[in-house]
């Protein structure tokens, strides 16, 4: 080894310099918080938190401690991205392949959607949905069930609750569906590598899909009822629902605008992705006598799935990081609850602040190591 | 003449196909038309769901009976070609036909025929439609924020001299082209800084930051007059004595004051907001992050393992978290790691979040430039006996910054967008003050007017600023 001090004195001054910044400022942070009388702990978490969130998807109340509060603020976060990430991708892909269309209404439609959506700030889209459309929503009494059992009004959105008898019958059901559709691919492609016959594996899988869970309900004993909300009166001028499952307009307005600004960027993705296979590879997939399903489904699909999957991953990233924007309409999310109220009442900000940007970082780095993982997966074996 | 398969158009009877398919689209058209526009309903008399249905199933009929291949008439071709190819697209392009037809009036009425332009109060906002009104009486308050009425001209000013000395490139002869790189990436954004803290802020400006942009900027300018060998340990030394001298030796109080402009008030950056304040901050987040950016992108291809792992930190950690946290932290956080007596400003300490925030993206698109470099470009520059800064000066920064022209518009693109979350440190920009407007007990219930007034004002920007980024990626498409 030869060490050069050409090689070393810049390594040496960087690492100094970072660590010369860091240790001033854990210097100032501690004579700070020794002037104020603050001290560095994590400790807090156990404590009572006694302050209430409106929407929570555990058991929660004030009585609870600072680390359930956290807990629902994250499950709160999770929850709209999940629910996001599905909305925007179906409208994505939805836009994306009507971007490609020949006809040009639809293709200009898709267009304008795209441009409209993607050019407007998503705080603002959040904004737009929370103040100003939603709230020309009805009263509740004054509101007209859709399809009898949904209402939509300004208090929120509100669904018929499922109620199961046996659910645990169904859910194995469903299972067992699934290990068996696994199953039954894994044959086909076996029988297709060995005899160059073709299974309908999609036909069967919709079938046991579908007749399983049947089953458990002729045979299991599984019943599903519904309980429809009920309008119910307060007071004289007061009404709310009873029953059913609520989703509180900030729900709703998050999770929109989150999913049609998402859309746009994922519909980008796809259309790059389609484009980017070569057309020769369509037509070459043709003159070897495959139907348009199957040069969709074997030829165009998995090349343009290489292309799309890396920039939609980052889509995703972002919908998560952009949820975030719900502290501006007091949803209850992470970044509310965690690093608006407990700080507040605590005022551990150096403890909150870095356990909010901590958990952010598990969740982005989470998705990137999962879609990194399916992204190897589908990519290229260069032998 | 043959007898007429009704189920399949031919060119045997082309102009009876085309007569009557003509003929029950237009029908579905006017239908629609008649009753979106003057409430007429022409199909009253069938039941509900029929009437509603009819105009789709005597369109979807019509466009059948025109679909034929190769008429000859050229604008029918056009028109299957291009919106009745088949029976799937012919249904999609008569929705979405309808819709348009349909949401024409409302939004027209809303818009401009029920609205109302005239008065200062909210009394004259009686009609169904808009009322910009109340976005012409706050008008100032959403471009200018709180800044006082009477010294709204300085930040007029300082925009229109900022816009014309921006456009200076534009004219520029071929005998001063060369020194346009110098003028915009150092004498521009200095010329800017110091319009924007000694004419709009207009009072004490010369907080440690400017010392500290001073001193960069001057060493870099006299950084081009020092000999290769010795620039590396030039960098080490000179800024930071420079940064030295200004603050403890030439700068007193006396020549602050002296830097003041006479007859001008200081107004506090807390003031600042609306429109300007969305430029002013993306102006300068654009001029920060940019270099920074470009310094952890090439920290992260570094050959030297420590630099590149604290880089790959650096990028890795702002591109993990929110904006919204990394405001935050500037705004509750960042005070506990300074010493007592040292304040930032909070405008300041939002550009420094935002600017750190973008470049770890900067730094990402710019690398992704780097990357797709071919190894030949490092070779060959190294071969003519160029070291590190000269090869990435004048060969590989000029190739990789042209490829990713469309990534990084696309990032000041986002960074625009992102400005409205100041709000978190307190700063109001245009969609801050419409939240602050919307609350006026005078002014109740226009949240509507304001949120389509600001999104129109940032789509024009946005969409501007894409299509330049799309022309400026044409203009230096170079063939490889």
């Amino acid at each position: 080894m030869n060490f050069k001090l050409k090689d070393i004195v810049p390594q040496l001054i960087t690492v100094l310099a970072v660590v010369l910044v860091f240790g001033f400022f854990t210097y100032n942070a501690q004579i700070n918080m020794e002037n104020r009388g603050i001290d560095f702990g994590y400790g807090f978490l156990t404590q009572e938190s006694s302050f209430d969130v409106q929407f929570s998807l555990i058991e929660y109340d004030g009585s609870h401690s600072y680390f359930r509060a956290y807990l629902v603020g994250l499950l709160n976060t999770i929850l709209v991205s999940v629910i996001g990430i599905i909305i925007a991708t179906i409208l994505g892909v939805i836009v994306g392949i009507a971007r490609l269309s020949p006809n040009y209404l639809i293709n200009k439609f898709a267009a304008f959607y795209v441009e409209f959506f993607r050019n407007i700030p998503l705080l603002l889209q959040i904004f737009f949905w929370y103040f100003a459309a939603l709230r020309a929503l009805p009263l509740p009494q004054d509101a007209e069930a859709m399809f009898g059992v949904f209402f939509l009004t300004i208090k929120g959105l509100y669904v018929p609750a499922f109620i199961w008898q046996n659910f645990n019958i169904f859910f194995y059901s469903i299972i067992a569906a699934i290990i068996a559709i696994i199953v039954i691919r894994a044959h086909a492609k076996k029988v297709q590598e060995n005899q160059g016959k073709q299974i309908p594996v999609f036909l069967i899988s919709i079938g046991l899909i579908f007749i399983l869970p049947l089953l458990s309900f002729l045979i299991g004993g599984v019943r599903l009822s519904f309980e429809v909300p009920v309008l119910k009166q307060l007071a004289t001028t007061s009404f709310i629902y009873e029953g059913g499952v609520s989703l509180p307009p900030e729900l709703i307005a998050l999770t929109l605008s989150l999913s049609l600004y998402t859309a746009t960027f994922i519909a980008e993705c796809v259309r790059a992705g389609i484009q980017g296979v070569g057309k020769g590879q369509k037509e070459a997939a043709a003159s070897i006598g495959l139907t348009p399903n199957q040069v969709l489904k074997l030829v165009i699909m998995p090349q343009a799935l290489r292309i799309i999957i890396p920039p939609t991953t980052n889509q995703y990233l972002n919908l998560t990081k952009n949820s975030s924007l719900a502290a501006a309409i007091a949803y209850p999310d992470l970044v509310l609850v965690f690093a608006g109220t407990a700080l507040m009442q605590t005022g551990k900000a150096i403890e909150i602040v870095s356990i909010t940007m901590f958990t952010y970082l598990t969740l982005s780095i989470s998705i990137s190591i999962l879609m990194n993982w399916y992204n190897k997966k589908i990519a290229i074996q260069e032998k | 003449m043959s007898s007429i398969n009704f189920l399949k158009p031919d060119r045997t009877n082309l102009n009876t196909f085309l007569y009557l398919g003509s003929f029950l689209f237009f029908i579905s058209i006017l239908d629609v038309f008649l009753n979106s526009f003057f409430r007429l309903n022409l199909t009253g008399f069938l039941p509900n769901f029929l009437s509603f249905l009819l105009p789709l199933i005597l369109g979807f009929v019509g466009l059948y009976f025109i679909r034929i291949e190769y008429s000859g008439i050229k604008n029918l071709d056009l028109l299957n070609k291009h919106i009745n190819t088949n029976n799937f697209n012919a249904v999609l392009s008569l929705l979405i036909i309808f819709i348009i037809i349909k949401s024409l009036p409302p939004i027209l009425s809303w818009f401009v025929i029920d609205a109302s332009f005239a008065g200062d109060t909210k009394d004259v906002c009686t009609g169904s439609g808009a009322c910009w009104t109340y976005i012409k009486v706050w008008m100032r308050r959403f471009m200018y924020g709180m800044y006082p009425n009477a010294e709204q001209w300085r930040i007029n000013l300082s925009f229109v001299a900022l816009v014309l000395l921006g456009s200076v490139g534009y004219f520029a002869t071929d005998k001063f082209k060369k020194y346009l790189t110098l003028y915009y990436v150092v004498i521009y954004p200095l010329i800017a800084f110091l319009f924007i803290f000694f004419f709009i802020s207009g009072g004490p400006v010369f907080f440690d930051f400017s010392y500290g942009i001073i001193a960069a900027i001057l060493s870099i300018i006299i950084g081009f007059f020092i000999p290769s060998k010795f620039k590396f340990y030039y960098f080490l030394i000179v800024p930071l004595a420079l940064y030295v001298i200004l603050k403890y030796f030439l700068f007193f109080e006396e020549y602050i004051e002296l830097g003041k402009l006479d007859g001008l008030n200081w107004v506090e950056t807390g003031a600042w907001g609306g429109l300007s304040l969305t430029f002013i901050i993306s102006f300068f987040c654009l001029i920060f992050c940019f270099p920074i950016g470009m310094a952890f992108a090439l920290g992260r291809r570094s050959e030297f393992p420590l630099i590149r792992y604290i880089s790959v930190g650096f990028i890795e950690f702002w591109r993990g978290v929110p904006l919204i946290t990394v405001l935050f932290m500037s705004a509750v956080m960042f005070p506990m790691f300074l010493p007592e007596d040292f304040f930032i400003d909070k405008l300041v300490r939002a550009i420094i979040a935002i600017s750190l925030f973008e470049a770890a993206y900067v730094a990402e698109v710019i690398r992704g430039g780097l990357q797709a470099l071919p190894r030949g470009q490092y070779e060959a520059a190294k071969s003519l006996g160029m070291g590190y800064w000269k090869m990435h000066i004048f060969v590989i920064l000029p190739q990789a910054l042209k490829l990713v022209i469309p990534g990084i518009a696309n990032t000041f693109l986002a960074l625009v967008k992102d400005t409205p979350l100041i709000f978190v440190v307190g700063l109001l920009e245009i969609v801050g003050m419409l939240n602050l407007a919307k609350t006026n007990p005078k002014w109740l219930g226009f949240a509507m007017e304001g949120y389509v007034f600001a999104a129109i004002i940032f789509w024009i920007i946005c969409y501007a600023m894409s299509k330049y980024s799309y022309n400026l990626e044409q203009k230096y498409k170079t063939d490889r």
